[in-house]
Protein backbone atom coordinates (compact mmCIF):
# COMPACT_ATOMS: atom_id res chain seq x y z
CA UNK A 1 0.00 0.00 0.00
CA UNK A 2 1.42 3.20 -0.65
CA UNK A 3 -0.82 5.72 1.26
CA UNK A 4 0.63 9.50 1.11
CA UNK A 5 2.01 10.28 4.31
CA UNK A 6 1.66 13.77 5.44
CA UNK A 7 5.27 15.22 5.64
CA UNK A 8 6.77 14.19 8.47
CA UNK A 9 7.61 17.92 10.24
CA UNK A 10 11.40 18.46 9.34
CA UNK A 11 14.01 17.68 12.03
CA UNK A 12 16.43 20.44 13.08
CA UNK A 13 19.40 19.93 10.76
CA UNK A 14 22.85 18.95 12.66
CA UNK A 15 25.81 18.41 11.52
CA UNK A 16 26.88 15.23 12.92
CA UNK A 17 30.85 13.92 11.57
CA UNK A 18 30.07 10.57 11.08
CA UNK A 19 27.08 11.69 8.86
CA UNK A 20 29.12 14.01 6.40
CA UNK A 21 32.24 11.41 6.35
CA UNK A 22 29.87 9.08 5.24
CA UNK A 23 27.56 10.50 2.81
CA UNK A 24 31.29 11.73 1.18
CA UNK A 25 32.11 8.06 0.69
CA UNK A 26 28.77 6.41 -0.16
CA UNK A 27 28.19 9.83 -2.93
CA UNK A 28 32.16 8.98 -4.07
CA UNK A 29 31.55 5.43 -4.78
CA UNK A 30 28.17 6.20 -6.38
CA UNK A 31 30.16 8.38 -8.74
CA UNK A 32 32.82 6.75 -9.37
CA UNK A 33 30.91 3.50 -10.79
CA UNK A 34 29.40 6.35 -13.18
CA UNK A 35 32.93 7.36 -14.12
CA UNK A 36 33.97 4.26 -14.85
CA UNK A 37 31.11 3.06 -17.10
CA UNK A 38 31.22 7.03 -18.85
CA UNK A 39 34.64 6.38 -19.30
CA UNK A 40 34.56 2.98 -21.13
CA UNK A 41 32.09 4.17 -23.25
CA UNK A 42 33.60 7.56 -24.43
CA UNK A 43 37.23 5.28 -24.88
CA UNK A 44 34.66 2.71 -26.81
CA UNK A 45 33.13 5.39 -29.00
CA UNK A 46 35.96 7.73 -29.76
CA UNK A 47 37.86 4.52 -30.88
CA UNK A 48 35.52 2.49 -32.73
CA UNK A 49 34.85 6.16 -34.92
CA UNK A 50 37.60 5.86 -37.08
CA UNK A 51 36.77 2.22 -38.21
CA UNK A 52 33.16 3.22 -38.28
CA UNK A 53 33.15 6.67 -40.46
CA UNK A 54 36.49 5.55 -42.54
CA UNK A 55 37.29 2.86 -45.28
CA UNK A 56 38.91 -0.55 -43.67
CA UNK A 57 40.63 -2.62 -45.36
CA UNK A 58 39.56 -4.40 -48.80
CA UNK A 59 39.81 -7.90 -47.26
CA UNK A 60 37.89 -7.05 -44.06
CA UNK A 61 34.45 -5.95 -46.04
CA UNK A 62 32.86 -3.34 -47.62
CA UNK A 63 32.82 -1.36 -44.54
CA UNK A 64 32.25 -1.22 -40.43
CA UNK A 65 28.60 -2.52 -40.56
CA UNK A 66 29.41 -5.30 -43.11
CA UNK A 67 32.56 -6.95 -41.22
CA UNK A 68 30.82 -6.24 -37.91
CA UNK A 69 27.88 -7.73 -38.92
CA UNK A 70 28.99 -11.59 -38.70
CA UNK A 71 30.51 -11.10 -35.48
CA UNK A 72 27.28 -9.65 -33.98
CA UNK A 73 25.29 -12.19 -35.33
CA UNK A 74 27.31 -15.23 -33.93
CA UNK A 75 27.42 -13.90 -30.51
CA UNK A 76 23.48 -13.55 -30.56
CA UNK A 77 23.37 -16.93 -31.99
CA UNK A 78 25.37 -18.97 -29.47
CA UNK A 79 24.09 -17.25 -26.79
CA UNK A 80 20.68 -17.71 -28.05
CA UNK A 81 21.11 -21.58 -28.69
CA UNK A 82 22.81 -22.11 -24.98
CA UNK A 83 19.92 -20.09 -23.07
CA UNK A 84 18.13 -22.16 -25.04
CA UNK A 85 19.46 -25.05 -23.75
CA UNK A 86 20.52 -23.99 -20.27
CA UNK A 87 17.33 -22.38 -18.79
CA UNK A 88 14.87 -24.97 -18.85
CA UNK A 89 17.66 -27.55 -17.92
CA UNK A 90 18.60 -24.42 -14.82
CA UNK A 91 14.93 -24.29 -13.74
CA UNK A 92 14.37 -27.89 -13.92
CA UNK A 93 17.79 -28.34 -11.65
CA UNK A 94 16.38 -25.48 -9.43
CA UNK A 95 13.25 -27.10 -9.03
CA UNK A 96 13.84 -30.67 -7.84
CA UNK A 97 16.60 -28.87 -5.49
CA UNK A 98 13.56 -27.12 -3.94
CA UNK A 99 11.44 -29.29 -4.26
CA UNK A 100 11.99 -32.72 -4.81
CA UNK A 101 15.32 -33.76 -3.49
CA UNK A 102 15.71 -34.65 0.02
CA UNK A 103 17.35 -32.17 2.03
CA UNK A 104 20.95 -33.62 2.04
CA UNK A 105 20.80 -34.83 -1.67
CA UNK A 106 19.47 -30.80 -2.18
CA UNK A 107 22.66 -29.00 0.06
CA UNK A 108 24.90 -31.07 -1.94
CA UNK A 109 23.62 -30.18 -5.62
CA UNK A 110 23.70 -26.68 -4.30
CA UNK A 111 27.16 -26.80 -3.14
CA UNK A 112 28.21 -28.65 -6.42
CA UNK A 113 26.17 -26.30 -8.56
CA UNK A 114 28.19 -23.30 -6.75
CA UNK A 115 31.29 -24.94 -7.79
CA UNK A 116 31.02 -25.28 -11.05
CA UNK A 117 30.54 -21.09 -11.13
CA UNK A 118 33.90 -20.89 -10.15
CA UNK A 119 35.57 -22.87 -12.78
CA UNK A 120 37.21 -20.35 -14.85
CA UNK A 121 36.20 -20.04 -18.37
CA UNK A 122 39.88 -21.45 -19.91
CA UNK A 123 39.21 -24.51 -17.96
CA UNK A 124 35.73 -25.07 -19.92
CA UNK A 125 37.62 -23.88 -23.04
CA UNK A 126 40.04 -26.81 -22.72
CA UNK A 127 37.08 -29.37 -21.95
CA UNK A 128 35.00 -28.37 -24.96
CA UNK A 129 38.30 -28.80 -27.38
CA UNK A 130 39.70 -31.92 -25.60
CA UNK A 131 36.51 -33.85 -24.81
CA UNK A 132 33.23 -32.19 -26.16
CA UNK A 133 34.13 -32.04 -29.62
CA UNK A 134 35.44 -35.18 -29.97
CA UNK A 135 32.73 -36.73 -28.12
CA UNK A 136 30.31 -35.01 -30.35
CA UNK A 137 31.70 -35.33 -33.83
CA UNK A 138 30.36 -38.26 -34.26
CA UNK A 139 27.04 -37.38 -33.33
CA UNK A 140 27.20 -34.58 -35.93
CA UNK A 141 28.09 -36.59 -38.91
CA UNK A 142 24.98 -39.04 -38.10
CA UNK A 143 22.71 -35.61 -37.74
CA UNK A 144 23.77 -34.70 -40.94
CA UNK A 145 23.51 -37.75 -42.30
CA UNK A 146 19.58 -37.98 -41.02
CA UNK A 147 18.40 -34.56 -40.60
CA UNK A 148 20.25 -33.00 -43.16
CA UNK A 149 16.68 -32.25 -45.10
CA UNK A 150 16.75 -29.88 -42.07
CA UNK A 151 18.79 -26.01 -42.34
CA UNK A 152 20.38 -26.47 -38.98
CA UNK A 153 21.92 -29.89 -39.57
CA UNK A 154 22.60 -29.17 -43.67
CA UNK A 155 25.65 -31.37 -44.28
CA UNK A 156 28.81 -31.68 -44.28
CA UNK A 157 29.52 -32.09 -40.96
CA UNK A 158 32.49 -30.50 -39.21
CA UNK A 159 35.47 -33.10 -39.46
CA UNK A 160 36.64 -31.67 -35.73
CA UNK A 161 33.72 -31.39 -34.08
CA UNK A 162 34.59 -27.74 -32.76
CA UNK A 163 31.11 -26.49 -34.32
CA UNK A 164 29.03 -24.15 -32.98
CA UNK A 165 26.60 -26.41 -31.51
CA UNK A 166 30.00 -27.03 -29.40
CA UNK A 167 30.77 -23.44 -28.11
CA UNK A 168 26.64 -23.37 -27.49
CA UNK A 169 27.04 -26.47 -25.11
CA UNK A 170 30.36 -24.92 -23.55
CA UNK A 171 28.69 -21.52 -23.16
CA UNK A 172 25.45 -23.26 -21.76
CA UNK A 173 27.45 -25.66 -18.97
CA UNK A 174 29.12 -22.04 -17.99
CA UNK A 175 26.08 -20.01 -17.91
CA UNK A 176 23.68 -23.06 -16.13
CA UNK A 177 24.86 -22.46 -11.99
CA UNK A 178 23.86 -18.78 -12.29
CA UNK A 179 20.62 -19.21 -13.73
CA UNK A 180 20.29 -22.49 -11.65
CA UNK A 181 21.50 -20.45 -8.16
CA UNK A 182 19.31 -17.59 -8.37
CA UNK A 183 16.36 -19.94 -9.67
CA UNK A 184 16.77 -21.85 -6.50
CA UNK A 185 16.44 -18.54 -4.22
CA UNK A 186 13.25 -17.07 -5.86
CA UNK A 187 11.58 -20.63 -5.41
CA UNK A 188 12.69 -21.23 -2.20
CA UNK A 189 10.74 -17.73 -1.16
CA UNK A 190 7.76 -18.64 -2.45
CA UNK A 191 5.33 -18.24 0.11
CA UNK A 192 4.46 -20.94 1.88
CA UNK A 193 0.83 -20.00 1.94
CA UNK A 194 0.29 -20.22 -1.78
CA UNK A 195 2.04 -23.47 -1.69
CA UNK A 196 -0.43 -24.99 1.25
CA UNK A 197 -3.24 -22.93 -0.59
CA UNK A 198 -2.22 -24.93 -4.16
CA UNK A 199 -2.09 -28.21 -2.00
CA UNK A 200 -5.45 -27.77 -0.22
CA UNK A 201 -7.14 -27.74 -2.93
CA UNK A 202 -5.93 -31.02 -4.22
CA UNK A 203 -2.93 -29.95 -6.48
CA UNK A 204 -0.55 -32.76 -6.66
CA UNK A 205 3.00 -31.66 -6.02
CA UNK A 206 3.43 -30.47 -10.22
CA UNK A 207 0.27 -28.84 -9.84
CA UNK A 208 1.13 -26.95 -6.80
CA UNK A 209 4.80 -26.04 -8.87
CA UNK A 210 2.45 -24.73 -11.67
CA UNK A 211 -0.16 -22.59 -9.54
CA UNK A 212 2.85 -21.05 -7.07
CA UNK A 213 5.86 -21.35 -7.57
CA UNK A 214 6.43 -20.70 -11.26
CA UNK A 215 3.73 -18.13 -11.31
CA UNK A 216 5.60 -16.51 -8.38
CA UNK A 217 9.11 -17.13 -9.17
CA UNK A 218 8.52 -15.85 -13.26
CA UNK A 219 10.20 -12.43 -12.73
CA UNK A 220 13.22 -13.96 -11.00
CA UNK A 221 13.40 -16.48 -13.73
CA UNK A 222 13.67 -13.63 -16.53
CA UNK A 223 15.93 -11.44 -14.31
CA UNK A 224 18.45 -14.79 -13.46
CA UNK A 225 17.96 -15.63 -17.82
CA UNK A 226 19.37 -12.23 -18.75
CA UNK A 227 22.10 -12.40 -16.49
CA UNK A 228 23.04 -15.89 -17.98
CA UNK A 229 22.65 -14.43 -21.23
CA UNK A 230 25.00 -11.55 -20.34
CA UNK A 231 27.50 -13.93 -19.62
CA UNK A 232 27.50 -15.71 -22.44
CA UNK A 233 27.08 -12.28 -24.84
CA UNK A 234 30.51 -11.63 -23.26
CA UNK A 235 32.05 -14.62 -22.50
CA UNK A 236 35.64 -15.08 -24.72
CA UNK A 237 38.40 -17.41 -24.02
CA UNK A 238 35.44 -20.44 -24.01
CA UNK A 239 34.26 -19.48 -26.99
CA UNK A 240 37.63 -18.54 -28.95
CA UNK A 241 39.26 -21.74 -27.93
CA UNK A 242 36.19 -23.81 -29.37
CA UNK A 243 35.13 -22.60 -31.91
CA UNK A 244 36.36 -23.12 -35.41
CA UNK A 245 34.77 -20.24 -37.25
CA UNK A 246 35.60 -18.36 -40.43
CA UNK A 247 33.31 -15.35 -40.08
CA UNK A 248 30.12 -16.79 -42.00
CA UNK A 249 26.33 -15.65 -41.27
CA UNK A 250 24.94 -19.10 -41.04
CA UNK A 251 22.06 -21.12 -38.72
CA UNK A 252 23.87 -24.08 -39.15
CA UNK A 253 25.01 -25.83 -36.18
CA UNK A 254 27.22 -28.63 -37.01
CA UNK A 255 29.48 -27.43 -40.33
CA UNK A 256 32.97 -26.34 -40.26
CA UNK A 257 32.27 -22.96 -41.43
CA UNK A 258 30.93 -21.06 -37.98
CA UNK A 259 30.22 -17.51 -37.51
CA UNK A 260 32.87 -16.00 -34.97
CA UNK A 261 31.76 -13.94 -31.71
CA UNK A 262 32.81 -10.49 -31.08
CA UNK A 263 34.11 -11.09 -27.46
CA UNK A 264 36.71 -14.28 -29.48
CA UNK A 265 37.07 -12.26 -31.85
CA UNK A 266 38.61 -9.29 -30.16
CA UNK A 267 40.58 -11.97 -28.19
CA UNK A 268 41.90 -13.56 -31.11
CA UNK A 269 42.95 -10.59 -33.08
CA UNK A 270 43.89 -7.81 -30.88
CA UNK A 271 47.29 -9.01 -30.02
CA UNK A 272 48.51 -8.54 -33.99
CA UNK A 273 45.99 -5.70 -34.89
CA UNK A 274 47.58 -2.46 -35.65
CA UNK A 275 46.06 1.12 -37.26
CA UNK A 276 42.26 0.87 -38.15
CA UNK A 277 42.10 -3.14 -37.32
CA UNK A 278 42.72 -1.41 -33.83
CA UNK A 279 39.84 0.79 -34.38
CA UNK A 280 37.75 -1.88 -35.68
CA UNK A 281 38.20 -4.20 -33.02
CA UNK A 282 37.17 -1.75 -30.28
CA UNK A 283 34.61 -0.75 -32.73
CA UNK A 284 32.82 -4.45 -32.00
CA UNK A 285 33.68 -4.13 -28.97
CA UNK A 286 31.37 -1.14 -28.65
CA UNK A 287 28.58 -2.54 -30.68
CA UNK A 288 29.08 -5.84 -28.31
CA UNK A 289 28.76 -2.61 -25.33
CA UNK A 290 25.33 -1.74 -27.03
CA UNK A 291 24.30 -5.10 -27.08
CA UNK A 292 24.28 -5.83 -23.52
CA UNK A 293 22.71 -2.30 -23.05
CA UNK A 294 19.77 -3.23 -24.84
CA UNK A 295 19.32 -6.86 -23.48
CA UNK A 296 19.49 -5.40 -19.28
CA UNK A 297 17.04 -3.04 -20.44
CA UNK A 298 14.90 -4.89 -22.23
CA UNK A 299 14.94 -7.70 -18.62
CA UNK A 300 14.19 -4.62 -16.46
CA UNK A 301 11.25 -3.91 -18.68
CA UNK A 302 10.16 -7.06 -18.83
CA UNK A 303 10.39 -7.59 -15.36
CA UNK A 304 8.49 -4.18 -13.97
CA UNK A 305 6.13 -6.00 -16.35
CA UNK A 306 5.42 -9.13 -15.07
CA UNK A 307 6.68 -8.55 -11.47
CA UNK A 308 2.65 -9.18 -9.90
CA UNK A 309 2.15 -7.27 -6.47
CA UNK A 310 0.14 -9.20 -3.26
CA UNK A 311 2.69 -12.58 -3.03
CA UNK A 312 3.62 -11.00 0.92
CA UNK B 1 -22.25 -32.67 0.03
CA UNK B 2 -21.82 -32.83 3.86
CA UNK B 3 -20.11 -35.62 6.00
CA UNK B 4 -19.38 -36.82 8.98
CA UNK B 5 -16.18 -37.04 10.75
CA UNK B 6 -15.55 -39.71 12.90
CA UNK B 7 -11.64 -39.28 15.01
CA UNK B 8 -11.12 -42.54 16.82
CA UNK B 9 -8.04 -42.27 19.08
CA UNK B 10 -5.67 -39.88 17.12
CA UNK B 11 -1.95 -39.42 17.70
CA UNK B 12 0.15 -37.31 15.51
CA UNK B 13 3.81 -36.84 15.30
CA UNK B 14 6.32 -34.93 14.07
CA UNK B 15 9.34 -37.48 13.56
CA UNK B 16 9.86 -38.56 17.30
CA UNK B 17 8.06 -35.38 18.62
CA UNK B 18 4.38 -36.46 19.63
CA UNK B 19 2.32 -33.11 18.71
CA UNK B 20 -0.62 -34.53 19.68
CA UNK B 21 -1.99 -37.81 22.11
CA UNK B 22 -5.22 -39.64 21.84
CA UNK B 23 -7.59 -37.52 20.70
CA UNK B 24 -11.15 -38.67 19.54
CA UNK B 25 -14.18 -36.61 18.45
CA UNK B 26 -17.20 -37.21 16.30
CA UNK B 27 -18.03 -34.14 14.04
CA UNK B 28 -21.48 -33.76 13.34
CA UNK B 29 -22.27 -32.52 9.72
CA UNK B 30 -24.30 -29.04 8.88
CA UNK B 31 -22.99 -28.15 12.09
CA UNK B 32 -19.82 -25.83 13.00
CA UNK B 33 -17.30 -27.69 14.98
CA UNK B 34 -15.33 -25.05 16.93
CA UNK B 35 -11.01 -25.71 18.10
CA UNK B 36 -10.13 -23.97 20.89
CA UNK B 37 -7.42 -23.68 23.38
CA UNK B 38 -4.00 -21.96 23.97
CA UNK B 39 -1.32 -21.38 21.31
CA UNK B 40 0.68 -25.10 20.78
CA UNK B 41 -2.16 -27.12 21.97
CA UNK B 42 -2.03 -28.87 18.58
CA UNK B 43 -5.70 -27.67 17.91
CA UNK B 44 -4.46 -26.74 13.91
CA UNK B 45 -2.50 -30.01 14.13
CA UNK B 46 -5.68 -32.23 14.60
CA UNK B 47 -7.54 -29.49 12.42
CA UNK B 48 -5.00 -30.18 9.33
CA UNK B 49 -4.60 -33.72 9.97
CA UNK B 50 -8.34 -34.01 9.17
CA UNK B 51 -7.23 -33.22 5.13
CA UNK B 52 -3.63 -34.55 5.67
CA UNK B 53 -2.15 -30.96 4.87
CA UNK B 54 0.23 -31.77 7.80
CA UNK B 55 1.84 -34.09 5.85
CA UNK B 56 3.53 -30.93 3.90
CA UNK B 57 6.08 -31.01 7.13
CA UNK B 58 8.23 -33.73 6.32
CA UNK B 59 8.26 -36.69 9.09
CA UNK B 60 4.90 -35.85 9.90
CA UNK B 61 2.68 -39.06 10.17
CA UNK B 62 -0.29 -40.29 12.61
CA UNK B 63 -1.32 -43.16 14.64
CA UNK B 64 -5.09 -44.01 14.72
CA UNK B 65 -8.26 -43.41 12.64
CA UNK B 66 -10.78 -40.57 10.97
CA UNK B 67 -12.95 -41.77 9.36
CA UNK B 68 -14.77 -39.82 6.26
CA UNK B 69 -18.42 -40.98 6.60
CA UNK B 70 -16.98 -44.43 7.41
CA UNK B 71 -14.32 -44.52 5.37
CA UNK B 72 -10.79 -43.93 6.91
CA UNK B 73 -8.87 -41.01 5.72
CA UNK B 74 -5.12 -43.02 6.63
CA UNK B 75 -6.24 -46.00 5.23
CA UNK B 76 -3.49 -48.01 2.88
CA UNK B 77 -3.74 -46.81 -0.67
CA UNK B 78 -5.78 -43.15 0.37
CA UNK B 79 -4.13 -40.77 -1.71
CA UNK B 80 -3.57 -37.70 0.53
CA UNK B 81 -4.34 -35.33 -2.72
CA UNK B 82 -7.87 -37.09 -2.96
CA UNK B 83 -8.64 -36.39 0.33
CA UNK B 84 -7.66 -32.95 0.24
CA UNK B 85 -10.32 -32.77 -3.23
CA UNK B 86 -13.01 -33.56 -0.60
CA UNK B 87 -12.14 -31.54 2.02
CA UNK B 88 -11.59 -27.68 1.75
CA UNK B 89 -9.30 -25.46 3.40
CA UNK B 90 -9.33 -22.01 4.77
CA UNK B 91 -6.34 -20.65 6.31
CA UNK B 92 -5.26 -18.50 8.62
CA UNK B 93 -4.10 -15.21 6.32
CA UNK B 94 -5.98 -14.93 3.09
CA UNK B 95 -4.01 -16.63 0.08
CA UNK B 96 -5.50 -16.35 -3.03
CA UNK B 97 -3.13 -17.09 -6.18
CA UNK B 98 -1.56 -13.56 -6.79
CA UNK B 99 -1.56 -14.12 -10.38
CA UNK B 100 -4.36 -15.04 -11.56
CA UNK B 101 -7.27 -13.19 -11.36
CA UNK B 102 -10.99 -13.17 -9.25
CA UNK B 103 -12.23 -15.77 -11.54
CA UNK B 104 -9.05 -17.60 -12.66
CA UNK B 105 -9.38 -18.00 -8.48
CA UNK B 106 -12.54 -19.53 -7.81
CA UNK B 107 -11.68 -22.18 -10.88
CA UNK B 108 -8.52 -22.77 -9.45
CA UNK B 109 -9.30 -25.70 -8.12
CA UNK B 110 -11.94 -27.46 -10.00
CA UNK B 111 -9.42 -27.25 -13.75
CA UNK B 112 -7.51 -29.38 -11.45
CA UNK B 113 -9.26 -32.03 -11.72
CA UNK B 114 -8.86 -31.45 -15.43
CA UNK B 115 -12.38 -31.83 -15.97
CA UNK B 116 -13.31 -30.19 -19.11
CA UNK B 117 -16.06 -27.33 -19.05
CA UNK B 118 -17.64 -24.97 -21.03
CA UNK B 119 -17.20 -21.26 -20.67
CA UNK B 120 -21.04 -20.65 -19.48
CA UNK B 121 -20.44 -23.51 -17.09
CA UNK B 122 -17.52 -22.19 -15.52
CA UNK B 123 -19.44 -18.73 -15.45
CA UNK B 124 -22.36 -20.07 -13.29
CA UNK B 125 -19.93 -21.87 -11.04
CA UNK B 126 -17.86 -18.64 -10.66
CA UNK B 127 -20.96 -16.65 -9.65
CA UNK B 128 -22.49 -19.57 -7.87
CA UNK B 129 -19.08 -19.86 -5.37
CA UNK B 130 -19.21 -16.36 -4.90
CA UNK B 131 -22.72 -15.51 -4.36
CA UNK B 132 -22.04 -18.58 -1.56
CA UNK B 133 -19.01 -16.84 -0.47
CA UNK B 134 -21.15 -13.37 -0.29
CA UNK B 135 -18.47 -11.82 -2.04
CA UNK B 136 -20.53 -11.50 -6.04
CA UNK B 137 -22.02 -8.07 -5.67
CA UNK B 138 -18.70 -6.65 -4.62
CA UNK B 139 -16.84 -8.33 -7.41
CA UNK B 140 -19.17 -9.26 -9.88
CA UNK B 141 -18.19 -6.11 -12.16
CA UNK B 142 -14.32 -6.81 -11.53
CA UNK B 143 -13.77 -10.92 -12.37
CA UNK B 144 -10.55 -10.08 -14.26
CA UNK B 145 -8.70 -8.05 -11.99
CA UNK B 146 -6.23 -10.14 -10.11
CA UNK B 147 -7.50 -11.29 -6.21
CA UNK B 148 -4.81 -9.68 -4.46
CA UNK B 149 -5.91 -6.27 -4.79
CA UNK B 150 -9.07 -6.90 -3.01
CA UNK B 151 -9.38 -5.56 0.83
CA UNK B 152 -8.11 -8.48 3.55
CA UNK B 153 -11.45 -9.64 4.26
CA UNK B 154 -12.88 -9.71 0.40
CA UNK B 155 -9.70 -11.81 0.04
CA UNK B 156 -10.68 -14.49 2.39
CA UNK B 157 -14.30 -14.91 0.90
CA UNK B 158 -12.59 -14.94 -2.32
CA UNK B 159 -10.25 -18.40 -0.64
CA UNK B 160 -14.08 -19.22 0.83
CA UNK B 161 -15.34 -19.44 -2.58
CA UNK B 162 -12.54 -20.74 -4.43
CA UNK B 163 -12.80 -23.54 -1.52
CA UNK B 164 -16.50 -24.40 -1.73
CA UNK B 165 -16.00 -24.60 -5.96
CA UNK B 166 -14.99 -27.60 -5.61
CA UNK B 167 -18.02 -28.87 -3.77
CA UNK B 168 -16.16 -30.10 -0.77
CA UNK B 169 -18.13 -32.42 2.17
CA UNK B 170 -16.35 -30.89 4.53
CA UNK B 171 -14.94 -27.20 5.05
CA UNK B 172 -12.04 -26.55 7.32
CA UNK B 173 -10.74 -23.06 8.45
CA UNK B 174 -8.00 -22.64 10.36
CA UNK B 175 -8.19 -19.26 12.35
CA UNK B 176 -9.89 -17.95 9.34
CA UNK B 177 -10.33 -14.17 11.05
CA UNK B 178 -7.04 -13.69 12.72
CA UNK B 179 -5.98 -11.42 9.98
CA UNK B 180 -8.75 -9.57 9.67
CA UNK B 181 -10.56 -6.35 11.10
CA UNK B 182 -13.87 -6.49 13.29
CA UNK B 183 -16.49 -5.99 10.10
CA UNK B 184 -14.73 -8.67 8.17
CA UNK B 185 -14.86 -10.71 11.03
CA UNK B 186 -18.93 -10.43 11.14
CA UNK B 187 -18.88 -10.81 7.59
CA UNK B 188 -17.12 -14.11 7.52
CA UNK B 189 -19.29 -15.36 10.89
CA UNK B 190 -22.42 -14.25 8.82
CA UNK B 191 -21.25 -16.77 6.34
CA UNK B 192 -19.84 -19.96 8.29
CA UNK B 193 -23.52 -19.30 9.30
CA UNK B 194 -25.17 -19.55 5.83
CA UNK B 195 -22.16 -22.29 4.75
CA UNK B 196 -23.32 -24.50 7.86
CA UNK B 197 -26.34 -25.36 6.21
CA UNK B 198 -24.40 -27.56 3.59
CA UNK B 199 -21.46 -28.17 4.94
CA UNK B 200 -19.28 -30.21 7.46
CA UNK B 201 -17.55 -27.01 9.73
CA UNK B 202 -14.67 -27.26 11.29
CA UNK B 203 -13.35 -24.35 12.54
CA UNK B 204 -9.89 -23.57 14.40
CA UNK B 205 -10.41 -19.82 16.83
CA UNK B 206 -8.44 -18.04 19.26
CA UNK B 207 -11.28 -16.01 19.67
CA UNK B 208 -13.83 -17.43 22.73
CA UNK B 209 -16.16 -14.69 21.65
CA UNK B 210 -16.02 -15.96 18.05
CA UNK B 211 -15.99 -19.51 18.74
CA UNK B 212 -19.29 -19.44 21.16
CA UNK B 213 -20.54 -17.09 18.42
CA UNK B 214 -20.32 -19.47 15.40
CA UNK B 215 -20.21 -22.77 16.47
CA UNK B 216 -22.53 -25.58 17.89
CA UNK B 217 -20.08 -27.69 19.72
CA UNK B 218 -16.76 -26.89 20.86
CA UNK B 219 -13.61 -29.28 21.54
CA UNK B 220 -11.39 -27.53 24.29
CA UNK B 221 -7.71 -28.69 23.74
CA UNK B 222 -4.83 -28.27 25.95
CA UNK B 223 -0.99 -29.23 26.91
CA UNK B 224 0.67 -29.86 29.81
CA UNK B 225 3.85 -27.73 29.36
CA UNK B 226 6.49 -27.23 26.15
CA UNK B 227 7.69 -30.53 24.51
CA UNK B 228 4.25 -32.50 25.74
CA UNK B 229 1.89 -33.79 23.37
CA UNK B 230 -1.83 -31.29 22.75
CA UNK B 231 -4.64 -33.57 24.49
CA UNK B 232 -7.83 -32.71 24.30
CA UNK B 233 -9.44 -32.09 27.42
CA UNK B 234 -13.34 -31.67 27.12
CA UNK B 235 -15.68 -31.84 23.92
CA UNK B 236 -19.20 -30.76 24.12
CA UNK B 237 -22.58 -28.71 22.84
CA UNK B 238 -20.62 -25.37 22.86
CA UNK B 239 -23.11 -23.26 25.25
CA UNK B 240 -22.10 -25.98 27.61
CA UNK B 241 -18.73 -25.15 27.40
CA UNK B 242 -18.65 -22.09 27.77
CA UNK B 243 -21.27 -22.00 30.75
CA UNK B 244 -20.89 -24.97 32.78
CA UNK B 245 -17.94 -27.25 31.72
CA UNK B 246 -17.45 -30.22 33.57
CA UNK B 247 -13.42 -30.00 33.62
CA UNK B 248 -12.04 -27.45 35.70
CA UNK B 249 -9.13 -26.61 33.02
CA UNK B 250 -11.54 -25.84 30.54
CA UNK B 251 -13.18 -23.77 32.87
CA UNK B 252 -10.00 -21.61 33.33
CA UNK B 253 -9.68 -21.23 30.00
CA UNK B 254 -12.99 -19.80 29.08
CA UNK B 255 -13.47 -17.57 31.75
CA UNK B 256 -9.82 -16.08 31.02
CA UNK B 257 -8.17 -17.19 34.19
CA UNK B 258 -5.16 -18.63 31.76
CA UNK B 259 -4.07 -18.88 28.37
Amino acid sequence: MTTAAPAAPRAAVTNRPADIVFKAVSTTAGVLILIALGGVALFLVVQAVPAIIGPIPEEEGANFWAWVWPLTFGTLWSALLAMVMAVPLAVAIALFITHYAPRKLAQFLGYLIDLLAAIPSVIYGLWGIAVLAPFFQPGYIWLAQNLGWLPLFSPPASGTGRTILTASIVLAVMVLPIITALCREIFLQTPRLNEEAALALGATRWEMIKMAVLPHGRSGIIASSILGLGRALGETMAVAMVLASSGVVSFVLIGSQNPSTIAANIALRFPEAHGITVNMLIGSGLVLFAITLLVNALSRWIIAKTTVDGGR
Amino acid sequence: MSKRIEINDLDIYYGAFKAVEGVSIDIEPRAVTAFIGPSGCGKSTVLRSLNRMHEVIAGAYVDGEVLLDGANLYGPGVDPVNVRRQIGMVFQRPNPFPTMTIRENVLAGVLLNNRRMSRSDQDDLVERSLRGANLWNEVKDRLGVPGSGLSGGQQQRLCIARAIAVSPDVLLMDEPCSALDPISTLAIEDLIEELKTEYTIVIVTHNMQQASRVSDKTAFFNIAGTGKPGKLIEFDETAKIFSNPSVQSTEDYVSGRFG
